[in-house]
């Protein structure tokens, strides 16, 4: 079973984290804290399994880890989890990733927040893996999108007519349109606010 | 669960393990669906439904024991790793259940090993394998070609350059070291080379597979090589791993492979020598232990603490790090302990009074002082035989000059054993005088021999019948017994002596049922290696005593090496013995002898005495497989943790369901409600959980939101003094304005009066001279004002990229915020629109009017079209549709700058406001009436106000969710990252929140409390932003006022 997910920029700055056991906020932080210190001192070429920190359950545990550019996407597990396996899933995920945001950067994950969790939630849930085809996630999450867009088409539709009308700036409502004789009744419109 | 779309299936499984948790009882009932789910048609509904029930299986694998064909069918037929990889995973914790389940699996696991390419699936059937091997009883036929074929898969493992496989398969190796160490050890060059890793973890790894791979013959090797790497190594963390791993090795099974203890002993003695090592305590711990244990040794043992003793450089140590100096420790004790040993007692004796060995910890000098005494007492013996009174009274001197620097120690322990020898010491003296033998009796003091005994030796002794140890018994002898038998028991001697006395007032009874429980603990006991008959013992004479097995050991050799030993030394007089004791035993071969006890052929052989003290067949006592007395009790029941919510879970799914558990399957609503149920509860109780925190979270928000606030405040008090250097460096060019236009509306009234004044007389003299000097004064200012408005840009420059947070790459264009409104032959007008947080539907446009014409420009008015949306404040009492006065009058050449209020309501959209501006310009033929029309843009970005933004922040805000997002795209951007972020932060009002590479995320917030996040990308030829903000139209809007500026770049 996955135990959390923490994903931190080289300076340790969490940028993203998923426990699926509880922990009190306090501990979640130093949790992330004690863990970016174990990931940060290692090499490049040196292998990407710990055993576990102290302070997540313990000796069954692994933290499995990759380093991407700024990143790092940690993963604690148990042993339950095949490591290799789970280095493919972070490389899942992080492919995933780059192809829901074109060209994906460590600052999507903050400004995406809800759509990084909902990758997250297409492949791991509740500490077990759900998914790990690739194309999968990504028509999945591309079907939600595009149901979030009709969506969003169809609850903004009226206000862009809204605004299309007061763009006109109209300096005067004409009451009455004359031409020649006929003459139309314009009602009188609301006032918009 | 039995959704159309796989979709949902898949995740209604992955949600049943968690209302397992839960919910135990709810286990029974959904698991026929739940097996149901294993030949789902849809693959993701296989491997959830498997990963769930392989979760299950972990806990409680017996329970599952049934589903093993339904899984052997999906692993022959599944060709998803991840599923195979759960699968054979899951089969690793059955195996050990159900040996039968092995055998089968091995053939399939074996073609998978041979067949599959992946190799995370690769390596967990090598690992299944293993777990099957070990299940299974040796004498397979299969058996042994199976784990070569592991064995050899490993091998290439670790060879890989990949580092992640070669822990991986490092680890898998210390899984059959375990059972099958031989075919293991036939790879330690490969272990030994992965000793030089740089990876640490790895090291670790083959560090832990030595441990399993030494034996009597290569023990020496890889010691020697570990020490090497001890001094190699850097990180203390992995220094102490290696020195008690190097412990761990040698002390083994009792220290089964170890076949000389000199060569152990100098290397502990070596190990010493390290610095700042934690493990001082466990060095001296195996010390101790060999000294005691091996008889034979101790002679050496002696010579070298004695001279550990003499080195100065442990005590030296001792001030900054108490580690090593533990080994002080031990070494006073074994030179107090066997002072019979010693070959020059009285310089250690003086090596311990050494007034230096006040600064060691107090434990130690406790030890010291006890063992001072110790050896006082053998020299005195030695004297005393040798009939030297005066060497005798020389010692005891010695002893009452330095014995007083321990009495004044602060520690209690040595100042209570210090003062009480002390006097004891000066009592001596006194006999000495009158010629009066003392030693025997001082050395009668310590008399009595130490027997190791097994820690737990002291738990295990049975309650004798008729004993209750709760009723209080008149005589505490039976402390007094086990006080005797603990090795390290050296704090009790005196107290041991009172106890003497009082045991013979036991009575008969209670002395022989003691005997009869010692009798049978030490039958028990592997622990009682030897009890040398001494005539002071107390036990010699207790039947039972003879039973012990006694291994008599004479050592013939000087063993005395001057100063510090060095291991290599003896490694090589090991391998003279060992060559030697080939020889020997060729001879030997035609005797027929019973070789398994290596001792006996040296009793018998003459020919090699040097250096050889084989005594392992007396250490062979197993310490792991300890003994147990009969009646004591198995403490490992308790080692099941109750509250664990895995064991909630143990239950038996073979059991047919009672009728109370049974699901009614027809009626699909029923069980939907059911689970629907379950699934409402566990909600309710996590959101229970969570709204505290959240509305923590809120309030810490507010919180942030008020700081904020007095952030903005304070950036708002600066702008209003005088000082707008002090001023966030961005504002800068803004705060200016603002701060210089009021100056000038202030002052220019009253100068326009007088202007005024020389307006209606032109031709007076003298008001055209004041005139003229006004001319010239506002001239003069105004070119200063050019000039600071010329400086200003390049300061923006230099200030942008430090507020940005960003290096400066390269220096930025010039910028200004002031766009063209409108323009004829006579003036030309440019705005700007600023908002401010502190009023929520207030903007100020500052115009900045120039006089392009040679004519003098008066009574300036302007006027807008007011819409619904948007007015101009005019001063009060006048009509919509009178004009705001422009509050100055440009001579030619000259500009200057007016301000205007206007009142919005909505601000999520741009506006455009038509307004003229009436003047009359006057020059030499008169003066002409003159308007001029604009369009006043009230862009989206106007009602932006820079606002800073912490990172921390910025992710609470996207964290919340109530932002709505939009997005777009400029290509054929070739400009700097660098600088369209500047520009872009400059024109549209955002502050830059953090920026990785060539990606930044940036912070806005409109007058009326909007917040925009943007996050803009850029590509290789184009850029992207992302924006969020609280109001979509806004954003929208935002977001095409962006692109446009981008597509200007």
């Amino acid at each position: 079973m996955i135990k959390a997910i923490l994903i931190f920029n080289n300076h340790g700055k969490p940028r993203l984290s998923k426990f699926y056991q509880p922990y009190s906020e306090d501990t979640q932080q130093q949790i992330i804290r004690e863990t970016f210190h174990l990931v940060s001192k290692r090499d490049e070429n040196v292998c990407n399994f710990l055993e576990g920190g102290l302070l997540i359950g313990g000796s069954d545990n692994k933290l499995i880890y990759r380093h991407y550019a700024t990143l790092y996407f940690v993963f604690c597990v148990d042993s339950s989890e095949s490591e290799l396996g789970i280095l493919d899933l972070i490389q899942v995920f992080v492919e995933t990733l780059d192809k829901c945001f074109e060209n994906v950067c460590e600052l999507d994950l903050i400004f995406h927040v809800d759509k990084v969790h909902n990758i997250l939630a297409k492949m791991v849930m509740g500490g077990m893996v759900l998914e790990t085809n690739m194309n999968e996630i990504v028509t999945q999450i591309d079907a939600q999108n595009k149901l979030e867009k009709s969506e969003a088409g169809l609850a903004g539709a009226p206000a862009r007519a809204v605004s299309a009308v007061k763009n006109m700036n109209l300096p005067e409502i004409p009451r009455n349109i004359n031409i020649g004789d006929i003459s139309i009744k314009v009602p009188n419109l609301p006032s918009f606010k | 669960m039995s959704h159309t779309k796989p979709y949902i299936r898949k995740k209604a499984v992955l949600i049943m393990y968690k209302v397992f948790l839960k919910y135990p009882e709810s286990l029974r009932p959904a698991f026929p669906r739940l097996k149901e789910k294993l030949e789902d048609p849809d693959p993701g509904v296989q491997s959830a439904a498997v990963n769930v029930i392989c979760e299950l299986a972990r806990r409680n694998p017996k329970n599952y024991l049934s589903l093993a064909p339904l899984f052997f069918k999906l692993m022959t037929s599944s060709t998803n790793n991840w599923v195979l990889i759960k699968i054979i995973k899951l089969f690793g914790a059955l195996t050990p259940l159900e040996p039968r389940l092995g055998k089968k699996l091995i053939e399939p696991l074996t073609n998978l090993i041979h067949s599959t390419s992946a190799m995370s699936l690769l390596y967990e059937c090598v690992n299944t394998v293993i777990a099957v091997l070990i299940s299974l009883s040796s004498g397979m036929p299969n058996h042994s070609a199976s784990i070569q074929l592991c064995v050899q898969k490993l091998r290439i493992l670790i060879e890989d350059s990949d580092q992640n496989l070669k822990y991986l398969g490092l680890l898998a190796m210390s899984k059959i070291l375990r059972t099958h160490p031989k075919s293991v050890q036939a790879h330690k060059d490969l272990v030994l080379q992965c000793l030089d890793d740089k990876d640490e973890s790895i090291r670790l790894r083959a560090l832990d597979l030595l441990y399993g791979m030494v034996s009597k013959k290569n023990l020496v090797e890889i010691v020697k090589k570990l020490m090497s790497h001890v001094d190699k190594a850097e990180g203390t963390t992995y220094r102490d791993e290696l020195l008690t791993k190097i412990i761990d090795i040698c002390s083994q099974c009792n220290y089964q492979h170890v076949t000389n203890f000199q060569w152990y002993i100098s290397v502990l003695v070596e190990l010493t020598r390290l610095e700042g090592t934690r493990h001082g305590h466990l060095i001296a711990a195996q010390m101790l232990d060999v000294a005691i244990r091996v008889r034979a040794i101790r002679k050496f043992a002696v010579s070298q603490m004695s001279a550990l003793l003499d080195s100065a450089h442990l005590v030296a140590s001792s001030t900054q790090r108490s580690g090593i100096c533990e080994v002080l420790y031990a070494a006073a004790w074994i030179c107090g302990e066997f002072s019979e040993h010693l070959q020059e007692p009285h310089q250690t004796l003086e090596a311990m009074l050494r007034p230096k060995v006040t600064t060691l910890p107090g434990h130690i000098q406790a030890v010291y002082v006890q063992n001072v005494v110790k050896l006082y007492a053998s020299i005195l013996q030695q004297k005393e035989q040798a009939a030297e009174p005066e060497a005798a009274q020389d010692v005891t001197q010695l002893m009452v000059d330095r014995l007083p620097q321990f009495v004044q120690s602060a520690d209690l322990e040595v100042q209570e054993r210090a003062s009480c020898i002390l006097q004891l010491v000066k009592h001596i003296q006194k006999l000495q005088a009158k010629d009066v033998p003392v030693a025997e009796e001082v050395s009668a003091l310590f008399a009595g021999e130490l027997n190791p005994v097994a820690p737990k030796a002291q738990k295990k002794v049975p309650v004798p019948e008729g004993l209750d140890l709760d009723a209080w018994i008149n005589e505490p002898p039976s402390d007094s017994e086990s006080e005797d038998e603990k090795p390290k028991g050296i704090f009790h001697e005196e107290e041991q002596r009172h106890a003497k006395q009082q045991l013979p007032e036991a009575d008969e009874e209670e002395l022989a049922r003691r005997r009869e429980a010692r009798k049978q603990e030490q039958a028990n006991n592997p622990f009682y290696i030897k009890s040398s008959p001494s005539p002071q013992k107390r036990y010699q004479d207790m039947p039972g005593v003879e039973h012990i097995p006694v291994v008599q050991i004479d050592l013939s050799v000087p063993l005395k090496v001057p100063g510090m030993p060095m291991s290599d030394q003896y490694v090589k007089l090991e391998e003279e013995r060992r060559h030697r004791q080939r020889l020997e035993k060729d001879r030997k071969k035609k005797k027929k002898k019973d070789k398994e006890k290596k001792g006996k052929p040296r009793r018998h052989g003459s020919l090699h005495t040097e250096s050889d003290e084989d005594i392992t067949p007396a250490q062979q006592v197993d310490i792991v497989t300890e003994e147990m007395p009969e009646n004591a009790l198995p403490s490992d029941e308790d080692d099941k943790d109750p509250n664990d919510p895995y064991r909630a879970l143990d239950i038996d799914l073979d059991k047919p369901l009672a009728d109370s558990e049974k699901l009614p399957v027809q009626k699909h609503r029923n069980v939907d409600n059911s689970k629907s149920a379950d699934k409402e509860d566990v909600p309710v109780v996590e959101k229970k959980m969570k709204k505290p925190k959240k509305k923590e979270k809120k309030h810490r928000e507010k919180e942030r939101e008020e700081k904020g606030k007095e952030g903005e405040d304070l950036d708002f008090w600066l702008s209003t003094t005088p000082l707008p250097a002090a001023a966030p460096a961005l504002e800068e060019p803004e705060v200016n304005a603002v701060i210089t236009a009021p100056k000038e509306e202030g002052e220019e009234p009253r100068r326009e009066e007088e202007d005024d004044d020389s307006e209606r007389d032109p031709e007076k003299k003298s008001s055209k001279r004041k005139k003229k000097k006004h001319k010239k004064e506002k001239e003069e200012r105004s070119k200063d004002k050019k000039k600071s408005k010329k400086k200003k840009p390049p300061s923006d420059k230099a200030a942008e990229p430090v507020e940005n947070g960003a290096l400066d790459e390269e220096p930025l264009p010039p910028m200004s915020s002031y766009c063209l409104l409108a323009e004829n032959s006579y003036i030309r007008m440019t705005y700007d629109i600023q908002g401010s947080l502190q009023k929520d539907s207030q903007v100020t446009v500052s115009v900045v009017l120039e006089n392009q014409s040679c004519s003098f420009l008066k009574n300036m008015e302007l006027n807008v079209l007011d819409s619904l949306n948007t007015k101009l404040a005019r001063p009060e009492g006048s009509s919509v549709h009178d004009g705001v006065p422009v509050p100055f009058q440009l001579p030619p050449g000259i500009s200057n700058e007016a301000q205007f209020v206007f009142t919005i309501q909505s601000i999520v959209m741009a506006q455009k406001l038509k307004g003229t501006l009436s003047f009359i310009a006057k020059n030499d033929e008169g003066s002409t009436h003159e308007k001029l029309d604009f369009k006043l843009h009230f862009s989206c970005t106007s009602y932006l106000v820079t606002t800073p933004c912490y990172s921390d922040a910025f992710a609470k805000l996207l964290e919340s969710g109530d932002l709505s997002m939009s997005s777009i795209k400029v290509d054929g951007i070739s400009m700097s990252f660098q600088n369209l972020l500047a520009k872009i932060c400059f024109h549209h009002h955002f502050s830059v929140v953090e920026r990785v590479d060539s990606c930044a995320s940036m912070y806005s917030r409109s007058i009326q409390g909007h917040h925009v996040c943007l996050l803009m990308k850029k590509g290789e030829k184009s850029v992207s932003i992302d924006g969020k903000c609280s109001d979509s139209t806004l954003l929208s809007n935002l977001l095409e006022e962006l692109k446009a500026t981008l597509a200007k770049c």
